[in-house]
Formats: C-alpha cells, sequence, structure tokens
C-alpha cells in the first residue's frame, strides 16, 4: 500500500515541477536568463563582427507572382486556418488535462469520459493544423522569399527545434490518445495526466516560438537599426512584445477552443434521439461553455495589457492601433465582444431550466440583460478618433455631441468591467439554482455579498467618472487598474464566499441535463462563430499595425501589397477564411464520429 | 440533416452578419497608401515654400499630429517661441542646443533631451519621452525635411525663421543618379510628387495652399494655359497669389514628355 502511495507522491511532485516550469516559461519569459537580455543590447554594438548583414531593401521585383495568386491574401487565409487550428489544438489538451485531473480527484468516470471524447474529436484537427502551417511556410517561402530568408537567419536555431518538436508533440499526443483506455486506474493512470502535461508543455512551447517570431516581426529586438543580427538569439525571441502576446494567446486560446467544443456538444445535442444522449451533450456543453466563460472573463485585461505594452514599445504603433486608422474596427469588436458576453449569459440564463430552484433567481435576470446590453452600447459608441476628411464627413464631426462622451477608455473600461461582474454574476446565480444553502449564517453572507458587488459597482463607476471627466487626458486611463483590481477581488471573494455559504448545502432536486431549449444550443454555435471571426478580425490588427513593414522600422514592404486595405476588405477575407475553417471543423467533427461507426455487411466476408 | 443545414445556415448568416456590419455598418475608408521616398529638389524653393513643405511633413510624413493635437497626448507646439528659452534654462533639460532652432532639431532627432511635465514614458518620471526619433524607423525624415520642419515650427510658433535652406544635401540616390539621366515618369501623380507641386498646391483637400488650388483647375483653364504655367510661371499670376512663388526652371527639369502627361492630368481635373 505504501509503494503506490509513495508513487503518487513522487509523480505529483514531478507534475507539479512541469507545471511550474511551464507556467514560469509562459508567464515570467525566462526572466531568470534576464541577464541575457541585458547582455543583447552591448551584443548589437558588436554586430559587425558577427557576420550578419543588413534587412535587406526590396523593390517589388522581389516578390515573385505565381499564377496570378494574391499573394497577400494567399498567406493571410493560410497563416489564419492554421492559428485557427493551432489555438484549438493547444487550448484543447489544457482543459482536457484539467478535467482528466478533476475526474481522477472525484472519481466520476464522467468527467474522464468527456475529457475523452474532447481529445478525440480533436485528433484530426493536428494533422490538419500541420498541413496548413506547411502550407504557410511554403507561401511565405515562394511569395516572400527575402523575408523568410531574412527570419530564418535570426530564428534557424529556433526554427529547427521548432521542427523537431513536432515529433515530441505527435509521439506524446500519440501515447495520450490511444493509451487513453490502456492508462487507467492507479499508477497508470498518473502516468496518463503527466503525458497530458507534457503534451500542454510541449504544444507550449511550441506556441511561445511561433510568438516569438511574429512578436520579432513588431518589435525587433537583438538587431541594430539596420536589422544586422547580434547573434544573441534570445534577444530576438525576448523581444518586447513576446510575453504579451503569449499571455493574450493563451487565455484566448482556451476560451476559443472552450467554444468550438461547446459547438460540437451543441450539434450532437440537436441531433441526438436518446434522452441519456441528449443529458450527456447537454452536460458537454454546459461544461464547454464554462470553460470558454471562465478564459473569456480575463480575456479583456490581457488584451488591455497587450495594447498597453504595444504602445508602450511604440506610441505611434499604439495610436495607429487605438486611435488611427485602426480604431474603427475596434468598434466591429465591440459587436463581437458584446455577442460573446451575451450568447455565454443567454446559455447560462436557458440552462437554469435543469433546476426547479431556478426560478428564486429568475427575476433578476432581466437586470443583468440590461446592464449587459447597456455595457455593450458604451462600448460600441465611438468617440475621438484621428479622422480623415472622408471619416468626418461620414461622421459628421470629430464624435457624436451626446454619445461622445461614453467612447472614452474609461468609459469602456467601466463598461467591461461591469459586463464581467454581471457575467460573473450569472454564474453565480447559475451555481446557486439548485441549493439551498444550510449554514446558519446565510442572510448575514448573502448582505456581504449584496454589499461586495454594491461598493465594487460604484467603485468602478466612481473611478470611470473621476478619471474620464474630471482629469486630464494623461491620466484618464489611470483608473484602469483599480477597476480590473476591484472586478478580481469581487469576483474571488465572492465565489469564495459562495463555496462556503454553500457547504454542505442541500439540492432542490437532481439536476435535469437535457433540460434545454434547443435555441440555447444555437448561443453555443453563435459564441463558437463569433469567437473564431473576432480571432481573424484580431489577428489582422495585430499583423497590420506594422502597416508597410515587413519587421517594423527595419525591414520595409515593398510588395504591391504594402498598403493596408479598407476594413470592409479585411473582413471579406475573414470571413471567407472563417467559413473555410467552420467546413474543416465539421469535417473533423464528422470524421471523429465515422471512428466509431460500424458496418457489418451481410454475405461480403467468407464465414 | 435538417439540423445540420440549418447550423450551417446559422452559421453563414452570422458571418454574413459580421461581414455585412463591417462593409456597410462603419465608414469604409481608404488609408493612405505606404510613404513614398521623394526627392527633393530644394536649389529653387523659397522659404515659403520650404515652410509649406515642413507643414506637408508635420501633418503627413513626419506623423507628428497623430499626437500633437487637441487630445492632449503630446504637447501643442503653437507657442514654441515663448516656451523652448524656458526649456533651455530648466535643469531638467540634457541636451546642447543654444538657441531655438538647434533645440527644435535636437527635440526631433533626439526627443527625450527634454520631456515636457506629464508626457514622459510611464515610469520614467518625465526623463523619457515616448516620441520616436523622426529621422530614423519608420518615420524616416531626411536632413531637409527635418529642417523644413523646424522652419514650419518656427513661422507657426512665433519665432524667427532662422532655419537655411539646405543647398548641399546629398539625398539619398544622388550619388547614383547625379550625371545620369532619369527615366521619364508616366505617372501624373509621382510627377506631382517628385516635383512637390503639392508642397503648394492642393488637389481633392491634399497638398498647400501656397499656390492656387487645383482641384478643378481643368474646368476653367486649357492646355495651353497650363502648359505655360508649368514652364513659365511668372507669365500670368492668378488673383490673389504673389509672383516668383512658383519655380521658374521647371522647364529644365522637367522632360517634354513628362510635362505633356502634367497637362493631360492637370486638364482632367474639372
Amino acid at each position: 500500500m505504501n509503494r503506490p502511495r509513495h508513487m503518487k507522491t513522487g509523480t505529483r511532485l514531478a507534475i507539479f515541477g512541469l507545471f511550474v516550469a511551464l507556467v514560469t516559461l509562459t508567464l515570467a519569459g525566462f526572466d531568470q536568463f534576464g541577464v541575457f537580455a541585458a547582455e543583447s543590447e552591448s551584443a548589437v554594438d558588436a554586430a559587425a563582427s558577427t557576420g550578419y548583414g543588413p534587412a535587406p531593401k526590396l523593390t517589388a521585383d522581389d516578390y515573385p507572382t505565381i499564377a496570378g495568386v494574391n499573394s497577400r491574401v494567399a498567406v493571410w487565409v493560410f497563416a489564419q486556418l492554421h492559428l485557427w487550428f493551432a489555438a484549438f489544438v493547444l487550448a484543447v489538451p489544457i482543459f482536457v488535462f484539467i478535467i482528466e485531473a478533476i475526474g481522477m480527484r472525484t472519481r466520476d468516470k464522467r468527467y474522464d469520459d468527456m475529457a475523452y471524447e474532447f481529445i478525440k474529436v480533436t485528433i484530426t484537427a493536428y494533422s490538419l493544423t500541420a498541413i496548413l502551417g506547411g502550407l504557410l511556410i511554403f507561401a511565405l517561402i515562394l511569395f516572400y522569399p527575402h523575408l523568410i530568408t531574412y527570419l530564418s537567419t535570426i530564428f534557424k536555431e529556433s526554427m529547427f527545434y521548432y521542427a523537431l518538436l513536432f515529433f515530441a508533440e505527435s509521439a506524446v499526443l500519440y501515447i495520450y490518445y490511444y493509451g487513453w483506455h490502456w492508462l487507467q486506474g492507479g499508477f497508470k493512470k498518473w502516468v496518463h495526466l503527466t503525458l497530458g502535461l507534457m503534451l500542454n508543455a510541449v504544444g507550449t512551447t511550441l506556441m511561445l516560438l511561433a510568438n516569438a517570431w511574429l512578436t520579432f516581426m513588431m518589435s525587433p529586438a537583438g538587431v541594430d537599426a539596420a536589422g544586422v543580427f547580434s547573434g544573441d538569439a534570445w534577444a530576438a525571441i525576448h523581444n518586447f512584445l513576446w510575453n504579451p502576446i503569449n499571455i493574450h494567446r493563451f487565455v484566448a486560446n482556451i476560451a476559443f477552443g472552450g467554444s468550438i467544443v461547446g459547438a460540437y456538444a451543441a450539434f450532437k445535442f440537436l441531433t441526438a434521439t436518446a434522452e441519456k444522449e441528449r443529458a450527456h451533450y447537454d452536460w458537454m456543453g454546459y461544461n464547454a461553455n464554462f470553460i470558454a466563460i471562465c478564459a473569456l472573463l480575463p480575456l479583456p485585461f490581457a488584451g488591455y495589457y497587450l495594447a498597453a505594452e504595444i504602445y508602450a514599445y511604440s506610441q505611434q504603433m499604439g495610436i495607429t492601433l487605438m486611435g488611427g486608422i485602426f480604431a474603427w474596427l475596434f468598434i466591429i469588436q465591440a459587436v463581437l465582444i458584446g455577442t460573446l458576453f451575451l450568447s455565454a449569459n443567454y446559455y447560462l440564463w436557458c440552462g437554469m431550466g435543469r433546476s426547479d430552484g431556478a426560478k428564486r433567481y429568475t427575476k433578476y435576470i432581466k437586470y443583468i440583460a440590461i446592464v449587459l446590453v447597456g455595457a455593450f452600447l458604451v462600448w460600441f459608441t465611438p468617440h475621438t478618433l484621428v479622422l480623415t476628411n472622408e471619416e468626418l464627413k461620414s461622421l459628421g464631426g470629430p464624435h457624436h455631441t451626446i454619445l461622445g462622451p461614453l467612447g472614452i477608455m474609461p468609459a469602456k473600461n467601466t463598461a467591461v468591467n461591469l459586463m464581467i461582474l454581471f457575467t460573473a454574476l450569472s454564474f453565480m446565480f447559475y451555481r446557486r439554482a439548485n441549493k439551498i444553502a444550510t449554514v446558519s449564517w446565510v442572510k448575514a453572507g448573502n448582505a456581504v455579498q449584496v454589499a461586495l458587488y454594491s461598493a465594487g459597482i460604484v467603485n468602478i463607476m466612481f473611478l470611470g467618472i473621476y478619471h474620464g471627466y474630471f482629469t486630464n487626458t494623461v491620466y484618464k486611463v489611470a483608473a484602469s487598474i483599480p477597476q480590473v483590481l476591484t472586478t478580481l477581488v469581487i469576483m474571488v471573494v465572492s465565489i469564495t464566499l459562495d463555496s462556503f455559504i454553500y457547504r454542505g448545502a442541500k439540492e432542490v432536486g437532481p439536476l435535469r441535463w437535457g433540460r434545454i431549449p434547443a435555441r440555447a444550443q444555437y448561443a453555443l454555435f453563435l459564441l463558437a462563430v463569433s469567437f473564431t471571426w473576432l480571432m481573424g478580425l484580431m489577428g489582422y490588427i495585430r499583423s497590420g499595425i506594422r502597416q508597410h513593414w515587413h519587421v517594423l522600422d527595419i525591414m520595409r514592404d515593398a510588395s504591391p501589397d504594402a498598403f493596408t486595405p479598407t476594413l470592409g476588405y479585411a473582413a471579406n477575407v475573414v470571413s471567407v477564411a472563417a467559413i473555410i475553417f467552420m467546413a474543416m471543423v465539421i469535417f473533423v467533427f464528422w470524421i471523429a464520429q465515422v471512428g466509431s461507426n460500424k458496418t457489418l455487411p451481410a454475405g461480403y466476408w467468407k464465414e | 440533416m435538417r439540423q445540420f443545414l440549418a447550423v450551417v445556415a446559422f452559421t453563414l448568416l452570422t458571418i454574413g452578419f459580421f461581414a455585412g456590419y463591417s462593409n456597410f455598418g462603419i465608414p469604409q475608408i481608404e488609408p493612405a497608401p505606404p510613404p513614398k521616398e521623394e526627392k527633393l529638389d530644394l536649389s529653387s524653393m523659397t522659404m515659403d515654400q520650404f515652410i509649406a513643405l515642413g507643414e506637408r511633413l508635420f501633418n503627413g510624413k513626419g506623423t507628428c499630429t497623430l499626437c500633437h493635437n487637441a487630445l492632449g497626448r503630446a504637447p501643442m507646439l503653437g507657442t514654441i517661441a515663448d516656451a523652448v528659452p524656458k526649456r533651455l534654462k530648466d535643469p531638467r533639460y540634457t541636451g546642447e542646443a543654444g538657441d531655438i532652432e538647434e533645440y527644435l532639431i535636437e527635440s526631433l532627432v533626439e526627443p527625450s533631451v527634454f520631456v515636457v511635465a506629464g508626457f514622459g514614458k510611464k515610469g520614467t518620471n518625465d526623463t523619457e519621452s515616448p516620441m520616436p526619433d523622426v529621422s530614423g524607423g519608420s518615420i524616416g525624415l531626411s536632413e531637409a525635411e527635418v529642417a523644413a520642419v523646424v522652419a514650419y515650427l518656427q513661422d507657426s510658433g512665433g519665432a524667427e525663421v532662422t532655419v537655411e535652406i539646405p543647398q548641399d544635401i546629398d539625398e539619398e540616390g544622388d550619388d547614383e543618379e547625379e550625371g545620369e539621366a532619369r527615366e521619364a515618369v508616366n505617372d501624373p501623380k509621382k510627377l506631382m510628387a517628385m516635383f512637390t507641386c503639392d508642397a503648394c498646391h492642393m488637389i481633392n483637400g491634399v497638398g498647400g495652399d501656397v499656390g492656387p488650388n487645383l482641384s478643378k483647375i481643368g474646368a476653367n483653364r486649357d492646355r495651353a494655359y497650363l502648359r505655360r504655367a508649368i514652364l513659365d510661371p511668372n507669365a500670368e499670376i492668378a488673383t490673389g497669389f504673389e509672383a516668383d512663388m512658383m519655380p521658374a526652371d521647371m522647364g529644365e527639369q522637367i522632360y517634354v514628355k513628362e510635362l505633356e502627361v502634367l497637362v493631360d492630368y492637370l486638364a482632367g481635373l474639372k
């Protein structure tokens, strides 16, 4: 008996060690090697002795035209499709790992089955990710040979290791997936969970490497003003925007992955014929939505951090992003974020129908809906943008005379914090719906919850109004951090407090999984489609703010496509790519189902 | 199958809505094309033209107005004549300029030598400016262009314009082109940029106002007039404008073929 326990402890320690390493790599960005970054500045001075040349100065003749293909659109679509699939296959193992661990902790086999189903439906997506990655690299080599040559000169080691890591990724994935039913129970299960962690470690490392290349193009480091590489590869990898992108993508990938598997569960629910099957996919859809919401809540903060870091790196690029030609894209983004929050909340509200005790809370839903719509409208309001004459004519002035004041960043920050808080409140009501608290201090606990939310909302609004309208421009964004902290404190304290209030709570009745209207499943589809489209749009913005530079300020894009397209054009490319992606996702889900179908043709085989 | 088709239709409708909103719900702006490397002909430029060039650079290629605007992202520059002498005496000033002209040049290429209180990078206690060196990176103003911006800032800021029009600056590529015949340019807009016509003449809202607005010049003037106005600009001066403002040696700079391209273009502006 002692031996397995010892093994368990050892494995736990190993997992913990790997987890710490993974988190450190992701969040701290190898800061323990910060000395290398410091050295890199002086290394640039020695660039002349490194043997590297400057970034090439290109002309339009340096961009091959092949079979009349629009090179920018080809690379754009391949990159976007690759990114969607990569985000999906990186995200799913993260929450599969967590769900598997929950199953082990609770010994509830439903979690293990759901984790397996999640990984099963993504397995084909791995090969599609690799195929699309291959298409992307071939397109870059063919259409942008000088750019890829320059980048591969700087990142040759990391590109090589990136390719090798695919072997590790594939090996771990295959053992993890095909070994699922083999590695069950006791120590074997711990081994399997460790494989899941390794899969995530390798996948995240792949993402970190690829992020280094793209962020180098936005905030080049390890090179001098002419693009001469100092030879310090770590400096180029650990460039200014690397970690902000790493964090943003890590969180966004999870929300995206959750929304896609949610769509899978929704479709299976709609097509299920048996009650048991419907209940299973309802439960699966709920968990997928839960995962998406959990990642969706911190995502605006990660996005804000990324935008602030872009601004800190280059004020010019920051203003181009938020106040220049890309500013209108954030109005489209507001529509999409509003759609995401409303659909996620709507699904939760519909899901309250699973419990007979939900009636106690349904009267509050309309108020949450009003706040969400109001917050969405504030976020949606444009204010003073750096406008061209045409834009001024279209808008009738630099900003709307009545609604304009709502368009400033403090108002939008206030709106998004309220949106997040009220989504958390929706979720709290959902959790409470089927429970009756039994602790003696339930009234006091509820009073504290009300006081906490009330004080927090007042604080968020006060900060937004004071900094937004009673300070000068320089201090307008000063409200953002205390607002975010207020929101986070409310969420953490309220969830913690609620868990104590409902410790040992009675259940109103069994949760009736499957008792949810079909229209709620369309909320899950809306979530997945909106997320996909939003990722495409934000990917375009991230790449587009470099404008006519391959590598900002160092390597100019001299191709005929160096111009920034209109927003409609960009939206059309994103839409076509999103339709292709959705078609491929349907194929992935279909093929996962085909694997479990069996046909027994009578009389075909010899008896 | 019905459910499948319903989901597909729902997905397409959702994507269609997002695409439709992006195309028709917000103004469709045609962003400015990437800036082009322009070869400046400073030899025949008057100071007014030079200041007008500076203004164009300030509002255009220099991207100065992204921050130096009423939104308060960076200090306004309208009172630079009063502000600079005080800044030069400020203990926080770390540069070496001795007068307004030197200070302005310094502030364009080394913005951190003096940061106006409240406008520094976050966390630097106003010791580091968020402004980039305008002579490098994505802005990349040449020495002559920096001088033109300084002339404009002096003029608009109420200071005496002391900067001189550079005459002996080798713009990039000059060495290669010197003594060699260049290829004729067939694009009228390129010609306008090459001869910096738009530094003084406005066409469709773009350009300076030192010379007459050419947006509808073709409606009022015939080709012969236009040809003569280019080759001999002082032959007839438009009402409200001064003589000797436009280079008189255009005939020595422009090819005959280019002249006709330009005349065709201007005659078509109606």
